[in-house]
């Protein structure tokens, strides 16, 4: 085990359709930015799931999704990451995969049950801008991403909403995503981080266990978010 | 079927078209292949069956590269005669429509199909050769799934079993696209080889799902893990700034148009212009007659500046625009409006690290996209505000243009629609 920060992103060959890549690089540029040593490790699904500090999980089509699930399933090591309290961060496909239960290619597919929250189809596709209110909880600004979905999900009583939605549909138009301990789930599809730079913050903050970490440059992480922001009137 | 047999209707719908068309560029709209189109096919809704009737047909389809093999397709077949083509990139059937209507009598036609329109494409115009380039991810936001689209390719060739298809053998989508066709008869499909550098959404066999297996010591081999799929042997090759036939004669084709990709798409072009007839060493001077193509690769001198136009609309083909561009300043534009799709994920799918070093500018209504990805890519950039500004901050010399869709677009206006 290396004294680096793990980052560990699941099954790329599956679950990387547009830009899921960024969420790694992000973090693993935040964690050097403060002198944390990383490594970042892809890992295929046809290898074992090793140990990590941080896990990825990124979006994708319907039957690299059921794949995924299926693997992941049979594998067990995100199970036993989140056992030891380790950090995930999901979104879309993979998001929906942790749950309980979930839709592709017209069937219900068994999640992982790692969050308590199940996922069917919706009556229209969501695509475009999405932003909400984050879970005061959680002490950060605003989410905003843009989502690409056919699903709804349904969260239980066990898991909180990531964020109330300000626009777009998220969960089901009123909650987006959710999260538990240290596991996040998102509908903010690809490299959620880029425009969620404090959102990577906090990931980094409970996997290496520091209370603050210091404040990097982000003009133009700032820009964006208030270009995106400001195009669903919300700035 | 040459104009003068056609159908009344059509003929009427043809010289409407024709006439729209005219008028649009008359009024500075655009080049009027559109909406010329449109309004013939409202008069005929047959109208592009009836223009393509009698005529030998090429079609090009892809996600990338489709204009531009396009252009050396039509010149290639050019030494035979007029060639009716889409120059413009209207490349559904509306453009195609228009294309066929203008052209004339000629019996040869090149044309360039956006890749959701193939199976329409081929009902219409029954054409001689397919040729099938690549597939991969771009505008996610609206496209079909990169899998989905080989899967209604090979649906659309199941119907045509008499039609030639040339076809990428460096693309395991495209070889799925057309692996049924190629057996179900000997010589139905010509391979050729032209290179893959994006492989991102070829990880996986679109037949089983298995994993596509890599050969170190071969870069182009590749193999589905089960044996469902692998590389067919490739009949066109290239090497260096050559094409080489079926015969092993070794081509040169001397191209004005930069990067290697190019240089395969010439051997696509010379691969389909034989089905025609015509011979490589015929075509191939031709090719290098093309010195741009509907803005793109075109050079302007503005303020002691050559400025170069690239256009990069998705990762696989920014992966191309830099190998292109020289080692020179550059400027890079993203916009995310209709026509280029509204998400730019896609940005954290191209590494950027090969210009570091060069000066870097970006600008576009999607800038700040980009900055935070340059600067994750630890690619020093400055931001402008518009083209002019662009211009002003770099030395005199060379200003390489990487531009997206509609990006592209307004600096090619700003540069006076250079052609």
């Amino acid at each position: 085990m290396s004294s680096a920060l793990q980052i560990v992103w699941v099954y790329p060959d599956l679950l990387s359709t547009y830009g899921d890549r960024g969420n790694m690089l992000i973090l693993a540029h935040r964690a050097k930015l403060r002198g944390i040593p990383v490594d970042t490790l892809e890992v295929r699904s046809d290898q074992a799931l090793p140990y990590g500090d941080i896990y990825l999980i990124g979006g994708g089509e319907d039957g690299p999704q059921a794949l995924a699930a299926q693997r992941l399933a049979a594998d067990r090591g995100l199970h036993r990451a989140v056992d030891r309290r380790a950090v995930v961060f999901a979104v879309c496909a993979g998001y929906q995969l942790l749950g309980n239960s979930f839709f592709a290619k017209g069937a219900k597919c068994d999640g992982l049950g790692l969050l308590d929250l199940h996922s069917d189809r919706g009556p229209t596709r969501a695509v475009g801008e999405l932003a909400g209110d984050i879970d005061p909880a959680l002490g950060l600004p605003m989410l905003t991403g843009f989502e690409n979905h056919g699903g709804r999900t349904h969260l239980g009583p066990e898991v909180k909403p990531l964020a109330k939605v300000r626009a777009g549909i998220g969960n089901d138009g009123a909650t987006e995503g959710a999260w538990s301990g240290t596991v996040i789930g998102t509908y903010s599809h690809g490299p959620a981080l880029s425009r969620n730079p404090a959102l990577a913050d906090l990931l980094l903050r409970w996997a290496t266990g520091e209370e603050s970490l210091a404040a990097p440059d982000d003009t133009w992480h700032t820009r964006l978010r208030g270009e995106r922001l400001g195009a669903v009137g919300l700035v | 079927m040459t104009e003068n047999k056609l159908p009344l209707r059509a003929s009427l719908a043809a010289s409407v078209s024709r006439t729209a068309a005219a008028l649009s560029r008359a009024t500075g709209r655009g080049d009027g292949s559109v909406i010329g189109g449109r309004l013939g096919m409202m008069i005929d809704p047959d109208l592009l069956a009836h223009l393509a009737a009698g005529r030998r047909i090429a079609l090009v389809s892809g996600t990338n590269g489709k204009t531009t093999t396009t252009r050396f397709t039509a010149a290639a077949v050019g030494v035979l005669g007029d060639v009716a083509t889409n120059s413009f990139g209207a490349n559904m059937p509306t453009g195609h429509t228009s294309a066929l209507a203008r052209a004339g009598a000629t019996p040869y036609a090149v044309l360039e199909v956006d890749e959701h329109y193939l199976a329409q494409v081929l009902r219409a115009t029954t054409p001689l050769v397919v040729a099938l380039l690549n597939l991969s991810r771009d505008q996610l936001d609206r496209a079909k799934e990169v899998a989905m689209m080989a899967q209604l390719w090979r649906d659309a060739l199941a119907d045509h079993p008499d039609v030639h298809v040339v076809a990428n053998a460096d693309d395991p989508m495209v070889v799925y696209a057309a692996a049924a066709h190629a057996a179900s008869g000997e010589g139905k499909v010509t391979w050729f080889s032209a290179g893959q550098r994006w492989r991102e959404d070829a990880h996986v066999c679109p037949a089983c799902g298995a994993h596509i297996e890599r050969d170190e010591t071969d870069a182009d081999a590749w193999r589905c893990a089960t044996g469902d799929l692998a590389r067919p042997a490739p009949q066109w090759t290239v090497d260096e700034s050559a094409v080489i036939d079926p015969e092993g004669v070794r081509h040169e084709v001397k191209l004005q148009l930069p990067g290697k990709v190019n240089v395969g798409n010439a051997a696509t072009a010379l691969a389909v212009a034989h089905r025609f007839g015509v011979s490589p060493a015929d075509a191939a001077p031709k090719l290098a007659e093309v010195a741009s193509v509907a803005g793109r690769y075109a050079q302007v001198d503005r303020d002691g500046r050559n400025i170069r136009l690239l256009l990069a609309k998705n990762p696989a083909s920014w992966l191309e625009a830099f190998d292109m561009a020289e080692e020179q300043p550059t400027l890079l534009s993203i916009n995310a409006r209709d026509p280029d799709g509204f998400d730019t994920s896609w940005l954290f799918d191209v590494d950027f690290a090969p210009l570091r070093g060069r000066q870097v500018l970006i600008t576009g209504d999607r800038a700040y996209d980009l900055a935070v990805r340059l600067q994750v890519n630890d690619v020093p950039f400055t931001h402008v505000k518009s083209f002019d500004e662009a211009v002003a901050a770099v030395p005199p010399g060379r200003l390489e243009v990487i531009a997206n869709y509609t990006a592209f677009q307004d600096i090619r206006a700003e540069l006076d629609r250079v052609v």
